[in-house]
């Protein structure tokens, strides 16, 4: 067991009120901690979204161990390989043969051979300017009935233009093959969940006669094809953004971004772009917002003053989040994130304005190893670090915005957050799993 | 081919073997990483993280500092959280990135010490190998920088533990079982290394009569110690009763005459032995013993990770990859090994679950039983 030494920490550095803190960065960067909230996806969740495709990781055994246990936790072995790096193959700059040799290995194993791979390389390749193309193009000679694509898991370049988030999100719909376009399709891109079938949004597209596909609902390969039929391509989360430009130029799909928010000028703007990209009639939204002001009413009623805590697992607005909740009445008494979206700019001005005393806290920073997480008080948390962080058995156990788009999706926040109030949960247990609303044998 | 793996796991690498080695002792490890090993370490390969604090970080470290070679960056964020975080000592680990671009860890670590005042020490892991490896570097580095070398051997019985984290024997109470049955036969425990120890605990290791090697993990240590203060060691795990009997005997021997060795190679042979075990080579090799003594079957270990010849008896064999390890299965017809082996087994064996931390993290850790000194058929057991 760790002995402290020294006095016990305080929380400088790691710890800042909204007043104080700088936009985008509000603390340093430095050594990082990783809390054990483990719902958020990887790379390996969400390249299972595409159906009957295989994942081949070119890495060493250190970095393949994560991925390799992520599958097995998935139950997906059987869609899942690996070929491993070793010292020799760094010194001996043979990356291309190795490469190519392996997956060639690997797809004659194969019970059945897939109609799609996807290649993960990592930052070695990077660092050594492995000749890619070359790769894929040998590949494809190889096996002309597959379909490959690459991907990348290199975290080193996390701040180096896209993030690996981003780029799995973009080259998740890179194998879509160009097809005549519908005027009548519609894709939702790049969310790992499925958007709630009683958001406005979905309701508004279904309504219209318009068909919506998203890759969450595919089961087979052919359907995640279907895809490539679509006229317009909307997405509603921050890093799926990239993949739907690189549609637009690739497929001549139009794109719309039209993110998860908690500002109701927002949403209604939302929705009344989706219409005139459409080209149908704006939606009566009054009926949805009177609904999710009942619902916060309602939660505001049964939570009363106990604190409440956000994090930005939970939904990429977590500052959206806690602007509106304090709107309407809640103490919203943290937030924890380690950097702030432009997207939040905002949010951020409006609570340092007026909740200028809401602590930001960080999730990574060292020090939040050691600092006491049962609070002083009891906290409803929204997401897994911050149920992790406060202590607290209350919480609303959701990632990446849990599917909740709109105003439908404030009344069903509200609706969890009463629930959390009311039920303790097991947060040891829950927030372990890793990739939540994924199979996990946990 | 070599080096693929069509749909079986990979064990734990050296960086996280450094973590778990010492996890318990209050120091502050680093992994110079981007990142990645964090979430691989603490979800796959650290049982205790939730439930015990222990100061386990990656650098983060990016592209341009990478590409810059950017060692103050390092130097100084080890530097400021140890000064307020005060750990017992620094250990900087690496990965694939800093062995290709070269980064000196044992120079950073030394620079750090110079800053802080703080022990600190450089284990030139690179996510390339086993966690073997990197615990064993780390319980080498435990034994040379911590161990107090004013210290002698006392007379009487007692035994260090060397080579124990959870990567090999979970957290199931096999680390206590191991301290009673040395102690229920007059063994006094000075330290563990590295499960129910403190750093300074372990720094009272020269006054031991004997080191009892638990992995191979904990070979170098032993050897260290054997530099350092003249302990003899014996290699192996007490699994089963007759077997743990046969090795407290010979600790026993070894604290007397000196002599040092593998306790579990004279084992039941036979052309086709009766069972094969997948496993580390000491633990296999100890597991195959006991079954041995208990049930009267041969067994025969292939070993997929680091080890010494004088670790495996006579028919045990290295093998590395999954095709090796399919063509090496063929003739058995009774496999115990981890589940996540299962797939490559020939079709018709018999299969025996024995899961390991180290091969399939926690998927099945609730199903790993701790075989330490207990019969080998009962509840909960092997059951073979």
């Amino acid at each position: 067991m760790l002995k402290r030494i020294g006095a016990e920490p305080d929380e400088t550095g790691a710890a800042v009120a909204i007043k104080d803190a700088a936009f985008p960065a509000p603390f340093p960067s430095g050594l990082e901690y990783g809390a054990p909230a483990r719902g958020m996806w990887n790379i390996v969740h969400t390249g299972m979204l595409l159906p009957e495709a295989h994942q081949i990781f070119v890495c060493a055994a250190g970095c393949l161990r994560g991925v390799v246990l992520t599958a097995a936790e998935m139950k997906a072995e059987e869609r899942f390989s690996t070929v491993e790096i070793r010292e020799e193959n760094v010194l001996d700059g043979d990356m291309e043969e190795l490469i190519i040799d392996g997956v060639t290995d690997i797809l004659n194993k194969l019970p059945c051979m897939p109609p799609a791979v996807l290649i993960f390389t990592s930052c070695i390749h990077h660092f050594m300017s492995c000749d890619l193309p070359q790769v894929y193009r040998v590949l494809r000679e190889r096996f002309p009935q597959t379909a490959f694509t690459d991907c990348y898991m290199n975290p080193i370049m996390r701040k180096s233009g896209l993030t690996p988030d981003q780029l799995m999100r973009k080259q998740l719909y890179s194998l879509l093959k160009p097809r005549p376009k519908d005027p009548k399709a519609v894709n939702l891109i790049g969310n790992d969940l499925p958007t709630d079938a009683s958001s406005e949004l979905v309701r508004m597209i279904q309504k219209n006669g318009f068909r919506l596909r998203d890759i969450t609902w595919c089961r087979t390969y052919g359907e995640y094809q279907e895809m490539a039929e679509a006229s317009v391509n909307l997405s509603t989360y921050p890093s799926a953004v990239a993949g739907c430009e690189e549609l637009e130029r690739r497929l001549g799909q139009k794109q719309l971004y039209l993110p998860q928010s908690f500002d109701y000028d927002e949403i209604e703007d939302n929705l009344c772009r989706l219409a005139g990209c459409l080209s149908i009639d704006a939606p009566q939204t009054a009926p949805g917002r009177a609904r999710a002001e009942r619902a916060l009413q309602g939660a505001r009623e049964v939570i009363g003053d106990m604190a409440v805590s956000v994090d930005y697992t939970a939904t990429p607005r977590p500052l959206g989040l806690a602007r509106l909740l304090c709107q309407h009445g809640f103490r919203v008494a943290s937030v924890y994130l380690d950097a702030i979206n432009e997207e939040e700019r905002g949010a951020f001005g409006w609570l340092r304005t007026h909740v200028p005393e809401l602590m930001l806290r960080a999730t990574i920073h060292p020090k939040m190893r050691v600092l006491p997480r049962a609070g002083r008080e009891p906290v409803l948390a929204i997401g897994q670090k911050a149920a992790y962080f406060t202590g607290t058995r209350h919480f609303v156990n959701i990632v990446e915005g849990g599917g909740m788009y709109g105003y439908d999706g404030i009344a069903r926040l509200a609706g969890l957050m009463t629930g959390a109030y009311l039920e303790e949960r097991d947060a040891r247990s829950l927030i372990q799993a890793k990739g939540l609303g994924c199979a996990c044998c946990i | 081919m070599k080096q693929t793996a069509r749909i079986i796991s990979t064990y734990a690498a050296d960086s996280s073997g450094v973590c778990s080695a010492l996890y318990e002792l209050g120091g502050m490890c680093v992994i110079h990483d981007a990142s990645g090993c964090n979430s691989t370490y603490h979800t796959h390969d650290e049982p205790r993280w939730y439930d015990q604090d222990s100061l386990v970080f990656i650098s983060a470290l990016s592209e341009m500092e990478a590409i810059m070679g950017d060692d103050e960056k390092l130097v100084r964020d080890i530097t400021e959280t140890a000064l307020e975080l005060h750990p017992r000592f620094v250990a900087l680990c690496g990965t694939p990135i800093p062995m290709m671009i070269g980064t000196d860890l044992p120079a950073i670590a030394s620079e750090v010490e110079h800053r802080t005042g703080i022990p600190a020490f450089g284990l030139p892991t690179n996510g390339m190998h086993s966690y073997l490896s990197g615990a064993g570097m780390a319980f080498a580095a435990v034994a040379g920088r911590f161990a107090d070398r004013s210290l002698r051997r006392e007379p009487g019985r007692s035994v260090n533990l060397l080579g124990l984290t959870p990567l090999d024997f979970s957290v199931n109470g096999s680390d206590g079982s191991m301290r009673s049955i040395l102690e229920g036969n007059g063994f006094t425990v000075i330290s563990s290394w590295a499960m129910g120890s403190t750093l300074d605990e372990l720094s009272q290791a020269g006054r031991a009569s004997v080191n009892l090697v638990v992995s191979y993990s904990g070979l170098t240590a032993a050897r260290t110690l054997q530099k350092l203060f003249g302990t003899p060691y014996v290699v192996g795990v007490p699994f089963g009763v007759k077997f743990s009997g046969r090795l407290i005997a010979a600790l026993e021997r070894a604290a007397d005459t000196g002599c040092c060795g593998a306790a579990y190679l004279r084992r039941p042979r036979e052309a086709r032995p009766a069972l094969t075990l997948i496993g580390e080579s000491v633990s296999a090799g100890s597991l195959a013993a006991a079954i041995g003594e208990e049930f009267g079957r041969s067994a025969r270990v292939l070993c997929p990770l680091e080890t010494e010849p004088g670790l495996l008896a006579e028919g045990d064999m290295e093998a590395k990859d999954e095709d090796d390890l399919i063509a090496l299965l063929k003739p058995s017809d009774h496999i115990l090994a981890d589940p996540l082996y299962r797939p490559i087994c020939p079709g018709g064996s018999e299969f025996y679950p024995l899961p390991s931390e180290a091969f399939s993290g926690r998927i099945f850790r609730r199903n790993i039983p701790d075989l330490i000194g207990s019969p080998l058929n009962g509840k909960g057991s092997i059951n073979l």
